[in-house]
């Protein structure tokens, strides 16, 4: 960081306010993900001609989508007026697509499901199947460009990364408890998605906090810090767990997943506290702006 | 430090900035001129009287003589209190015995960047002419919602309850703001808030029902020195920068103008609300270098798709892998 000594504010107070968002907030990231990925996963599966993983996948979308908008009303300050939301389309504001995207993946996600299971109108299973795996990928990282486009400087910063960790963790998510429900005979798919979504969310999020550079100190230090250092053992330890041990039993497959779900959600809880650290210290937002003066002004032009 | 030169990234601009637009009337615009404050809270008290804001529960700081301490969904105007100790060679310009009028200018820029926490005991007790190392000064300035021109917070609104108004100013519609709390952490300035008791967020109108009967905002009317002005933003941008040179010709220190496009409110392509301040913006609580995010919202976009993509990638290669 740049020394103390050489920044200055007023009383240390912070520039910036912190959100106001609360425990919904980074639950809604990961069930969002889960949702977003286990549908992608559900129709990567039919066309695979794996049946029973693409069930156990479009149930856990299903399911996953229908608990999302309760967490989004819930943390609202006017939870009654969450309708309000629906009287604009604004390309301005990720929270504004994001609604958009959610308000038509859900239905898709969750008829998607109970078509199947009822074994009602198979045409339009399909279309809804296919609905939900194309807004999937959106699902999965729109919630990263929400972050990203604030003034919070550990979140803008990583605007390019974030939703790489993101899109990694939800596909290590979905893989995992798709690895979890579904017979090991018939998981292979989700084993190796909870593998490959593992290496990416922990790639993705080693590139991140190299980026931030000094900006990235709150993944280092208190609450964030904890919740950071937890995710990367829950995801590399579950990740390994489900690939080398998931195919021989229920058991390490159900231990791994969950390690795997764990170190998820543990992923949310890093980035969105690590967003408070970063708002309350004068110290970030006005050393980094600082840090930009100087490049700017010795930039030729 | 990783931070790299911030290049504004190709975006739709807004009516306001985009180039011929004729606005149906002027845009209006606060000028703070800090130079004359006394820090008497009357713009506080005004404001909160005539726009029925519920009181703040009341602590002291014991730092300065501010305890209100900010900005935020019950305070609309924010007096900033700051106590520093000049360093003898500010003294001696003042008095306008250490350099020839043209030097001043030269002179006394240089200790707005470089700080003015000069060492109180530089200058031994004895010394002729310093005494213990310094003056003390007095940095009052009365904060405000700065009125962007790109205001983050209406960006990323997404009921539309933030909107740009005939005179140019970001106001929220109490009726639509659902709480979502997006452009709390979305303003760069740290101005909007949510009201805990009340679920909505909060913040300074300029006045938006007196301006449009003709009357002057409720802190600038009550402004005993005409710290508080204002006027059309043309009208307001001549005169802080008269006042700039006036204030800068007689030798006060570390005097900048806040918030025009082509200086430090170029990230948010300019603000409704100048200030004349008498050090670094960050002295006073206020960002150096502020952006209205939603500029990098093209690239942000980008690297979802790309980590969308990845996550199709994903999918794929897991569910078209040999059978394990």
């Amino acid at each position: 960081m740049v020394p103390a000594a050489e920044l200055r504010s007023y009383y240390d107070r912070p520039v910036i306010k912190a959100p106001v968002w609360t425990w919904e907030i980074p639950w809604y990231f990961f069930v969002g993900g889960l949702a977003g990925a286990s549908a992608v996963l559900a129709a990567g599966a039919r066309i695979a001609g794996q049946g029973r993983l693409a069930r156990s996948a479009r149930l856990a979308a299903g399911a996953a989508t229908v608990v999302s908008p309760a967490l989004l009303v819930a943390d609202l300050g006017r939870p009654a007026r969450f309708h309000h939301m629906l009287r604009v389309f604004k390309p301005t504001s990720p929270m504004s697509m994001g609604t958009w995207v959610l308000t038509t993946f859900g239905p898709a996600a969750v008829g998607s499901a109970a078509l199947a299971e009822l074994r009602w109108l198979p045409g339009l299973q399909r279309v809804a199947e296919g609905v939900a795996a194309a807004l999937g990928p959106g699902m999965a990282t729109y919630t990263a460009v929400l972050f990203a486009d604030t003034a919070v400087p550990v979140w803008h910063e990583a605007r390019r990364d974030l939703p790489a960790v993101f899109a990694g963790s939800a596909a290590a998510s979905a893989g995992a408890l798709a690895a979890i429900t579904t017979p090991p005979r018939h998981a292979g798919p989700a084993r190796r998605l909870t593998l490959l979504g593992s290496a990416l969310e922990l790639g993705a999020a080693e590139v991140m906090r190299h980026r931030l550079g000094d900006l990235g100190e709150p993944y280092e230090q208190g609450d964030a810090g904890r919740f950071a250092r937890a995710s990367r053992l829950l995801t590399a330890a579950g990740g390994m767990l489900v690939a080398l041990a998931g195919r021989r039993g229920r058991l390490p497959a159900a231990v791994g997943g969950t390690l795997v779900l764990a170190g998820s959600v543990c992923q949310r809880w890093a980035v969105y506290r690590a967003g408070f650290a970063s708002a309350a210290d004068p110290r970030y937002v006005v050393g980094q702006q600082r840090a930009r003066l100087r490049a700017r002004a010795g930039a030729p032009g | 430090m990783t931070a790299a030169v911030d290049v504004p990234e190709g975006r739709r601009t807004l009516p306001l900035a985009a180039p011929g637009y004729e606005p149906p009337q002027p845009r209006m615009a606060f000028f703070t001129d800090t130079t004359v404050c006394i820090g008497c809270k009357a713009c506080e008290v005004a404001c909160k009287e005539w726009n029925d804001i519920p009181e703040t529960p009341f602590a002291w700081t014991g730092e300065s003589y501010d305890n209100t301490s900010a900005l935020g969904a019950n305070t609309w105007r924010h007096v900033a209190f700051i106590e520093q100790r000049l360093p003898q060679i500010t003294r001696e310009a003042q008095e306008g015995r250490f350099a020839a009028p043209g030097d001043e200018r030269v002179d006394l820029a240089g200790v707005g960047t470089s700080g003015l926490a000069g060492d109180p005991g530089a200058g031994s007790p004895g010394d002729v002419g310093s005494p213990a190392g310094g003056d003390i000064r007095w940095l009052m300035s009365s904060d405000v919602c700065k009125h962007c021109t790109t205001a983050a917070c209406l960006d990323v609104c997404p009921t539309g309850a933030l909107f740009k108004t005939e005179f140019a100013t970001v106001v929220v519609q109490p009726d639509v703001c659902n709480g979502c709390g997006y452009c709390v952490p979305a303003c760069p300035y740290g101005v909007i808030d949510r009201r805990p008791d009340d679920g909505r967020v909060w913040k300074c109108t300029l006045c938006y029902d007196r301006l449009k009967v003709g009357a002057e905002p409720a802190c600038a009317k009550a402004c005993p020195t005409d710290s508080i002005n204002v006027g059309t933003l043309e009208a307001m941008t001549t005169m802080a920068r008269e006042r700039l040179d006036e204030v800068v010709a007689a030798g006060v220190p570390g005097a900048q103008l806040y918030g025009e496009p082509g200086g430090n409110g170029h990230g948010v392509d300019g603000t409704g609300a100048l200030f004349l301040l008498l050090d670094d913006p960050e002295v006073y609580g206020l960002p150096p270098d502020p952006i209205a995010t939603t500029k990098h919202l093209p690239s942000m976009w980008r690297a979802a798709a790309v980590a969308g993509g990845l996550l199709l990638a994903a999918v794929a290669a897991a569910c078209t892998g040999g059978r394990r």
